[in-house]
């Protein structure tokens, strides 16, 4: 790791993400993408540098016969003036179909009701790693507006040849092209009539700055938002065919089980029931979901199970269990600087702490589903899934079959947060849809999704400290167990480090999560930051800005601090306040916690969250609040009282009544600072404005009860102090 | 077994073929094609799967559809009329009350349930009534507002 590391382009080595094939090259014929969007105007936009390109002169083929490789999105104009934008990302919830849809409005200047959004769709989009890591918004959004400002070129040039005049006078307005001195216009629709024209990337022209975006930059309601309050929307467990089947599949008693008897007898005599047995997966496909869940009860199972420690044992065996390999899933991460040994020698004060985090689940209210439909030797699944084309992958691994054959639709779906990267319900679906010789859909059950999907990560965090009486942060170690190196590098000004991550073997099958480590990391350092704090007897927020340079990191600290009222007299016995912030994927964010906490009873309850956040120039600012004040519930619940329970193999909380979410009556009073800085580029935020509010809250506890909290979830049970 | 051959939702009679023990909630998903009610937990603990029967909210996964065979049961498909949202639908519009929109249904139900008793609850009480509806998404607040919205304009309406 080199010296000088930059922690703002060093983001989030996902080492749980980077299992995706490397980029897809298309080989396409032009003709065939006409014969599929009819005529107009195609506009590809080409992954590698644009520059490059140019001087390469790959660009050129434009007319020719075949597209080039490695598209990263395209935009279609019909003949009618329609706009279709093909991207291989997602949505979720993140209402990214609404952002996008905003960039292309605002290059184009067409409304945004012309536009309509292909997503994660393997058959028509490009492809696309997988919609995580907050990577929407930086790079597709920037791409789409790319081949939008390319078409609009592209349609003033073809404007210009119509009526011979220079360019130069023409204006692309409202789905118009106006010649400012004749007057004359031209909607695209006619001008794109006939065509069968391709362009590709690079423009000449670059994107419209943000300090002039009038569509972007401006709050825009969900585009198919009517869909969604009416129930018109098919999500992924809503899909249907003629003939289908409901699928159901036999779990094993306990992780890692191995079927030693079966009998599928009383299941086969259920009339319409079609009972699959194929290696270790057993599953029944029936006319009803109620049906199908009868005949898997039908189905008498003897498995032999091994016996596996619980939660209660969790750190330890993290600690105890390195693996250290080069591969994606167990590469470690190392960073040093100075000398910390020096630091720690010639120090004032020094101050060693483990802090932990328990596993966690992503709960999506909508649990994984997916129909698979065969037609012949071609498999189509449409599944709830943040990696159509990953799922694409394994689903053509599992049916030893080339991907040309698989394609994977992903209908908007009911949220992911990380939980959602693997195809389990889609090879499920396909093998019992192969066997019926009929389409099958599968949906999981809540107990299903808790105990068959993955977790968050859990973690155990040392930080060792060394600092001079003044406040000056002098030594920093860090060492993260498990939960992965995202957010890992401090932002802190400190001359000597060391900071590693350690990737340790898993009691549970664990993934990726909103924010992941980060959340994690910026716990356990943020509330080390308190911790020294205390120990020179400074006010948190003046030791921070001491030991802080970065002044986009600065300038969120002090806009919460402004709005919390930071520094303000307690009114109330068990009052307290804290605050946590950091930097995560582009996004800087200060959050500011007030909590009540009860020392009789031991209830504590968050009463107020300020949260302030940047993330560059803002694309829509009613969808990043939501994100925001979205992101703030959901910590909340890792930070208070969410945690897997699992013993000998089983989950013990794997439904809602026995895993706490939070509820209406856990939401505090939020309140948020969006700090717009048109000078840089967009970043996402759907994960970096997660990771104050775990530090903010442990922070304010120990502000309220002199009690200091270091493993999360907090206070699943309330405080309870000895 | 019993059998339930009939059920009145949305203002309309639906034929279908289901025992009288089958859950309400994949009667109408299954057999019905009513989607826009959601499965999240099959224990009544989520709110997502929320119907009105006879015009009060009811967790329709743990609903014995025998239980309802002579009830009028209303889905979030049959809230608005024709083109025209249900204020209730119309405020979590505004209001932008919704991320993945999978538990909207369930909230927009349960707060039509809400509405129709009191219209003058204040932030509060719309939470606590609303506490066995989860959004995993967290906009919690927007849905608060988005009931209160509701309320007004339901109010000046006089709905």
């Amino acid at each position: 790791m080199s010296k000088d590391l930059n922690f703002e382009s060093s983001f989030e080595p996902e080492r749980y993400e980077l299992t995706a094939p490397p980029t897809y090259h298309f080989d396409v014929d032009r003709r065939e993408f006409f014969r599929f969007l009819g005529a107009g105007v195609l506009i590809v936009c080409v992954l590698k540098d644009a520059r490059a390109l140019q001087e390469s002169g790959a660009s050129q083929g434009a007319q020719g016969a075949s597209l080039p490789k490695e598209i990263g999105a395209w935009l279609h104009i019909g003949e009618d003036g329609s706009v279709t934008v093909y991207t291989g990302k997602v949505e979720m919830g993140q209402n990214i179909r609404t952002s996008l849809t905003q960039a292309v409005a605002e290059e184009l200047h067409v409304p945004v009701s012309a536009i309509q959004m292909v997503m994660g769709d393997t058959k028509l989009t490009p492809y696309d790693r997988g919609t995580f890591g907050s990577r929407t918004t930086p790079e597709m959004n920037l791409q789409l507006r790319k081949v939008a400002s390319a078409a609009r070129d592209a349609l003033i040039v073809l404007a210009a040849a119509q009526w011979q005049v220079d360019r130069k006078r023409l204006i692309a307005a409202d789905g118009k092209i106006t010649d400012s001195e004749s007057k004359r216009t031209v909607e695209y629709a006619a001008l794109v009539k006939g065509k069968q024209l391709t362009e590709t990337l690079p423009v000449e022209d670059p994107p419209i700055p943000a300090a002039q975006w009038t569509v972007a930059g401006q709050p825009l309601p969900k585009v198919n938002g009517r869909d969604f309050v009416t129930g018109k929307h098919r999500y992924p467990s809503d899909q249907k065919l003629p003939d289908m089947l409901y699928g159901k599949v036999l779990r094993p008693a306990s992780f890692g089980a191995t079927l030693s008897s079966l009998d599928t007898q009383d299941a086969e005599k259920i009339p319409g029931v079609i009972v699959v047995h194929d290696g270790n997966f057993v599953g029944v496909a029936a006319p009803s979901t109620e049906i199908a869940s009868r005949a898997l009860a039908a189905i008498r199972a003897e498995w032999k199970s091994q016996p596996q420690i619980s939660n209660k044992e969790l750190f330890e065996y993290l600690k105890k269990n390195p693996v250290e390999g080069s591969g994606p899933l167990d590469s470690p991460f190392r960073y040093e600087t100075g000398s910390m040994d020096k630091a720690l020698t010639s120090a004032d004060h020094r101050l060693q702490q483990t802090y932990m985090a328990n596993y966690i689940a992503h709960a999506p209210l909508e649990p994984r589903a997916a129909l698979a439909q065969w037609s012949g030797d071609d498999l189509t699944v449409w599944t709830g899934t943040q990696r159509p084309f990953g799922v694409r992958t394994e689903l053509a691994a599992a049916f030893r079959m080339p991907e040309e054959r698989v394609r994977v639709l992903m209908p908007d779906t009911g949220s992911g947060y990380g939980g959602k990267h693997t195809g389990e319900t889609a090879i499920e679906a396909a093998r019992l849809a192969r066997a019926a010789k009929r389409p099958v859909k599968i949906m999981w059950t809540r107990e299903e999704e808790f105990t068959w999907a993955y977790f968050r990560p859990a973690a155990v965090i040392e930080v060792s400290s060394a600092m001079r009486k003044d406040g000056k942060i002098t030594g920093w170690e860090f060492h993260n167990y498990n939960s992965g190196a995202a957010g890992i590098p401090t932002f802190y000004d400190i001359e000597n480090q060391r900071i590693e991550f350690h990737p340790a073997r898993t009691l549970l099958r664990q993934g990726s999560y909103r924010a992941l480590a980060a959340t994690a990391n910026h716990f356990a350092r943020e509330s080390s930051m308190d911790e020294l704090a205390d120990l020179v007897k400074m006010d948190p927020l003046e030791f921070r800005v001491k030991n802080l340079k970065n002044e986009r990191l600065r300038a969120v600290f002090e806009a919460a601090a402004k709005k919390f009222g930071w520094g303000q007299a307690k009114t109330n016995a068990g009052q307290g306040f804290g605050m946590g912030g950091g930097f995560e994927k582009g996004g800087n964010v200060a959050t500011f916690a007030e909590v009540a906490v009860d020392r009789k009873s031991g209830e504590v309850r968050v009463v107020r969250l300020v949260t302030a956040f940047e993330c560059g120039a803002i694309v829509n600012p009613d969808g990043l609040r939501n994100q925001l004040e979205g992101a703030n519930i959901m910590a909340l619940g890792g930070a208070l009282f969410e945690a897997v329970e699992f013993d000998n193999g089983q989950i013990m909380n794997g439904r809602f009544s026995d895993y706490r979410l939070p509820r209406f009556s856990d939401v505090p009073v939020i309140e948020t600072v969006m700090i717009d800085r048109k000078d840089i580029p967009s970043a996402g935020a759907g994960e970096s404005s997660l990771v104050g509010v775990a530090p903010a809250i442990a922070n304010a506890i120990f502000d309220a009860s002199g009690v200091r909290l270091r493993s999360l979830p907090l206070v699943p049970n309330g405080l309870r102090v000895a | 077994m019993a059998t339930v051959r009939q059920l009145n939702i949305n203002g309309r009679v639906y034929t279908t073929e289901a025992d009288a023990e089958s859950s309400l909630l994949f009667v109408l998903r299954d057999h019905l094609d009513l989607t826009g009610s959601k499965y999240g937990c099959g224990e009544g603990q989520c709110g997502a799967c929320t119907v009105l029967i006879d015009g009060k909210s009811r967790r329709s996964c743990i609903t014995r559809v025998g239980d309802v065979a002579q009830r009028q049961i209303t889905t979030i498909e049959g809230l608005a009329q024709g083109d025209r949202l249900h204020p209730v639908q119309q405020a979590f519009l505004d209001e932008g009350a919704m991320q993945c929109a999978y538990c909207t249904s369930g909230m927009i139900m349960t707060a039509v349930s809400l509405l129709k008793a009191k219209r003058d609850s204040s932030a509060a009480e719309i939470a606590r009534s609303m506490e066995g509806n989860i959004c995993r998404c967290g906009t919690q607040p927007r849905i608060v507002l988005a009931i209160q919205r509701a309320a007004k304009a339901m109010n000046e309406s006089k709905q």
